[in-house]
């Protein structure tokens, strides 16, 4: 089955990176969140940003909207197309262009896989910093669609902090240049507005990032406590010691449990509440001081049993729970929702007693693994999407939980991005001016409003601003 | 304007309006929701706005038909020591912020040049770093959200109070740097750290050269400094160049520092006692002010030297500061226009930005904040102020006047 769209894209990429097929397409109804479905009309790999500026003129010169994706890990439904829509995939674009140890800046293809990045980075003496739990397979073109997190954000900032120049195709197909080599906004900074758009403002094809020193010496602390409140308090007092960990994560005893009865066994206690990772970094003299300081700190908080190393193999044992968790939650449930929300730290203990008592209302299995020190959760919602009933309640559970972090003071997500499956919670989070404005920024980029359509704000949103605006 | 004068009064009471010394209408709003009365009313009048902090930084010099001062916007609404976060409004002193942030063994790692009282309006809208930000990145990265009025007067709230936030377009970014094109800011969340137990500043004086070199083996080796500064002459106030180190943090991984520097560097450094340090790094902020012009550009950290030195040779040596590992330089003089477009067009074809901080409204509008884009650019910041600023009430200018 071929349709005359699907014979001009094959003109631009060869025939056999557009796929067409209902067996093809299917396999691109998700991404890494399993609450969200869409089948796009027809996918295309382009391999070149010479092919997807044709891709796109193409599909502007049609009006057909189009979703740009990655290695599809997202975690928010935000790289799902849904017919008409072409699925733009940009896993072939996955070359590192330039990798400059003086300049500390490497230029790279966005279906550049976030892993392979730091390896390539790393006889250098450098890495790039943002490393998502999916970091050996998500891309950095999607890191930047959703500006992703991970551990060592913490210290080190997120992806929009370590991008400084991102070439975009517009939804017409031009090309335009954002930013600078060293960071510096070259005029307002459009680099920071397109950092976390999510696909809306159009296609990243080149993207500089910034690489930093590995850091000289490293320690990794391991504590564990009989109150999931005493750790949380300890991060608060970690905190507010002055010392600011390159990560700091925590673990409850549901994830614990899932872990060490996995294939990933650390050999870890299951009968501890929480489980805390205070990751140091720097020179040797500071990284020795401030260990002392953060081990009395847990030790005074309660902490059972603390440990530490330095050398890579014993901190990788360490981490090894926290960085399978996922793996070992998805083993315990068909289906597993890794949620994302923010609070701020101080109320990091309240909203884990409210997400306990959401659980024990609504009967699901839900654990906890989260980059505790700044305040960014991932409760994880274990299910059978097949049994009756579960999936509305896990769709209930999450709503709650949002609502509770907003009601904190917090934001609906952290790093995974609206999508879809936030969307409906964007008129809690901000008001109808700010949604409205918020369209009005996006039709500035794309004003037809075919990059990733349906994302992000609730539509009927920005009708009504546009409906008053040119009144 | 007498008119416009008579309007104010009606929205904002007769304690809300002044007159410049120059007789032109000036509203000084004291809430969020008064500001938006005023942009609302510029906007269906079509009055031209231009907007003020303490007039301290960037002149207060637009020709206008009325000012807004931030200045009665001066409330400091929350402190959360626990979660490392303030909420001020925009016309906060950024040293009145400073002293109760201590009060509560609090810091806000923002030290941009200008005086001390300078408002965190004026700090954000500018996106005027000092020499922290090598250790603490710039302005953008302490701003986790902002509240601004667009030009037709609505009320805006970007971004929110934690550190982690994804939700929506980050229009906060737009706002910071964006030299109050996009909307007049009321109140920020500025991100928070505890006060460094130990802040220590260590000088050594000599040649340019010899300093770069020192420097870079400094960035080279990873030293742990919060602010690495290659200093001209006149910036210091001394015969020679100068290289500055600053150190923050706990005491035992400050102490760790500085004994690591100097063992990195060739260079004789000298420990500037806390008195010492402060009227050193005090002298280095309040140095612009002696200058109309202001400016900055960003390069690359293997090519700071050199961008450097086109600066210098180009403006001559003036009051630069070069944060050696941030690649953030800073001039402060009185150049020829020509020669400052001269600048931009060589910085360029090293694909570095210009930026003008400061400089009186006749140079601003003929050379623009920002000069010339990159290709496609202008149509999209054009297409965005529309959208912030539909009636064009705001007058700022970011481009050049002649392209």
């Amino acid at each position: 089955m071929t349709t005359p769209l699907a014979d001009a894209l094959a003109r631009i990429v060869g025939k056999r990176w557009v796929r067409s097929q209902p067996a093809e397409l299917a396999t691109y109804a998700a991404d890494g969140l399993p609450t969200h479905e869409a089948v796009p009309g027809l996918v295309v790999l382009p391999a070149t940003k010479h092919e997807v500026a044709a891709v796109l003129r193409l599909l502007h010169l049609l009006e057909v909207p189009f979703v740009a994706r990655g290695a599809g890990t997202g975690l928010s439904g935000g790289a799902l197309a849904e017919a008409p829509a072409v699925l733009v995939t940009l896993t072939r674009m996955n070359r590192i262009l330039r990798l400059c140890a003086d300049s500390r800046r490497a230029v790279v293809e966005p279906g550049v896989i976030n892993a392979k990045l730091s390896e390539a980075a790393a006889p250098l003496g450098l890495h790039y910093v943002p490393d998502p739990s999916s970091q050996t397979a998500c891309t950095i073109g999607g890191n930047v669609a959703e500006n992703a997190g991970g551990p060592h954000c913490l210290k080190y900032g997120v992806t929009t902090n370590h991008v400084t120049q991102v070439e975009v195709l517009l939804a017409d197909g031009s090309s335009v240049v954002l930013g600078s080599p060293q960071g510096e906004p070259w005029g307002p900074d459009l680099v920071g507005l397109f950092v976390g758009s999510e696909g809306m403002f159009g296609i990243a094809v080149e993207i500089t990032v910034r690489l930093e020193p590995i850091p000289r010496t490293i320690r990794t602390v391991f504590a564990d406590f009989m109150a999931l409140r005493a750790a949380s308090e300890a991060v608060s007092a970690i905190i507010a010691s002055g010392i600011v960990p390159a990560a700091l994560e925590m673990m409850d005893q549901s994830c614990v449990i899932a872990v060490e009865q996995s294939i990933y066994a650390t050999g870890a206690r299951t009968d501890a509440a929480a489980v805390l990772l205070v990751e140091l970094d720097g020179s040797d003299a500071a990284v020795a001081a401030e260990t002392q300081v953060v081990e009395a700190l847990l030790r005074t908080h309660g902490a059972r049993e603390v440990r530490s190393a330095t050398a890579p193999a014993d901190r990788a044992r360490l981490w090894q729970g926290r960085k399978k968790a996922f793996g070992a939650l998805g083993r315990i449930a068909p289906d597993l929702a890794v949620q994302d929300a923010v609070v701020p730290r101080s109320v990091l203990p309240m909203i884990l007693d409210r997400i306990a008592g959401i659980r024990d209302r609504l009967g699901l299995q839900i654990s906890n693994v989260f980059h505790a020190g700044d305040g960014n959760l991932h409760p994880c919602i274990s299910f059978d999407r097949r049994a009756p009933g579960e999936a509305d309640r896990v769709e209930e559970a999450s709503r709650e939980i949002m609502e509770a972090c907003l009601a904190a003071g917090g934001s609906v997500t952290g790093e995974h991005g609206v999508g879809s499956d936030k969307r409906d919670y964007m008129p809690l989070a901000f008001t109808a001016p700010t949604l409205a404005l918020m369209c009005d920024v996006r039709r500035a980029f794309d004003p037809e409003a075919r990059a990733n359509p349906g994302k992000v704000v609730p539509v009927h949103l920005c009708r009504e601003w546009r409906r008053g605006g040119e009144a | 304007m007498s008119a416009i004068f008579d309007r104010l009064q009606a929205l904002l009471g007769a304690e809300g309006v002044e007159r410049d010394p120059h007789g032109l209408p000036c509203a000084v709003p004291e809430s969020d929701d008064a500001l938006v009365l005023v942009l609302q009313a510029a906007a269906d009048a079509g009055w031209r706005l231009r907007v003020e902090g303490q007039g301290s930084w960037l002149p207060a010099d637009a020709p206008a038909d009325l000012a807004v001062s931030t200045r009665a916007l001066r409330r400091i609404l929350e402190v959360s020591p626990d979660d490392l976060v303030a909420t001020v409004e925009a016309g906060v002193p950024l040293d009145l912020l400073r002293a109760e942030l201590e009060r509560q063994r609090l810091w806000l790692a923002i030290d941009p040049p200008g005086r001390p009282d300078r408002t965190l309006g004026s700090i954000v809208a500018t996106g005027t770093a000092g020499p922290l930000r090598q250790g603490f990145g710039p302005v953008r990265d302490q701003v986790l959200g902002v509240s601004a009025v667009t030009g037709d007067g609505r009320l805006i709230e970007a971004g929110g109070r934690v550190v982690k936030n994804v939700a929506g377009y980050d229009l906060t970014k737009l706002h910071v740097g964006g030299f109050g094109a996009f909307g007049v800011l009321t109140a920020m969340h500025l991100r928070l750290r505890a006060l460094p137990a130990l802040d220590v500043t260590v000088v050594a004086r000599g040649s340019r050269d010899t300093l770069f070199l020192a420097a870079l083996e400094l960035v080279r080796a990873q030293a742990g400094v919060a602010a690495l500064e290659v200093l001209s002459p006149a910036t210091a106030a001394g015969p020679e160049w100068t290289l500055a180190a600053r150190l923050t943090g706990t005491a035992e991984g400050v102490e760790a520092e500085a004994a690591q520097l100097a063992a990195m560097t060739r260079v004789r450094w000298e420990r500037l006692d806390a008195e010492q340090a402060a009227a050193f790094w005090t002298l280095v902020a309040r140095g612009p002010l002696d200058a109309p012009v202001a400016l900055r550009l960003g390069a690359l950290v293997d090519s700071v030297e050199e961008v450097t030195a086109l600066v210098t040779e180009t403006l001559g040596e003036g009051l630069l500061t070069a944060g050696a590992g941030s690649g953030a330089i800073r001039w402060a003089g009185a150049p020829a226009p020509a020669a400052l477009t001269r600048l931009r067009h060589a910085a360029a074809q090293r694909e570095v930005p210009v930026t003008l901080e400061r400089a009186p409204w006749a140079l601003r509008q003929a050379v623009g904040h920002f000069g010339a884009y990159r290709e496609g650019v202008g149509n999209l910041v054009t297409r965005l102020r529309a959208t912030f600023d539909p009636r064009h009430t705001f007058q700022v200018a970011l481009e050049a006047r002649d392209g």
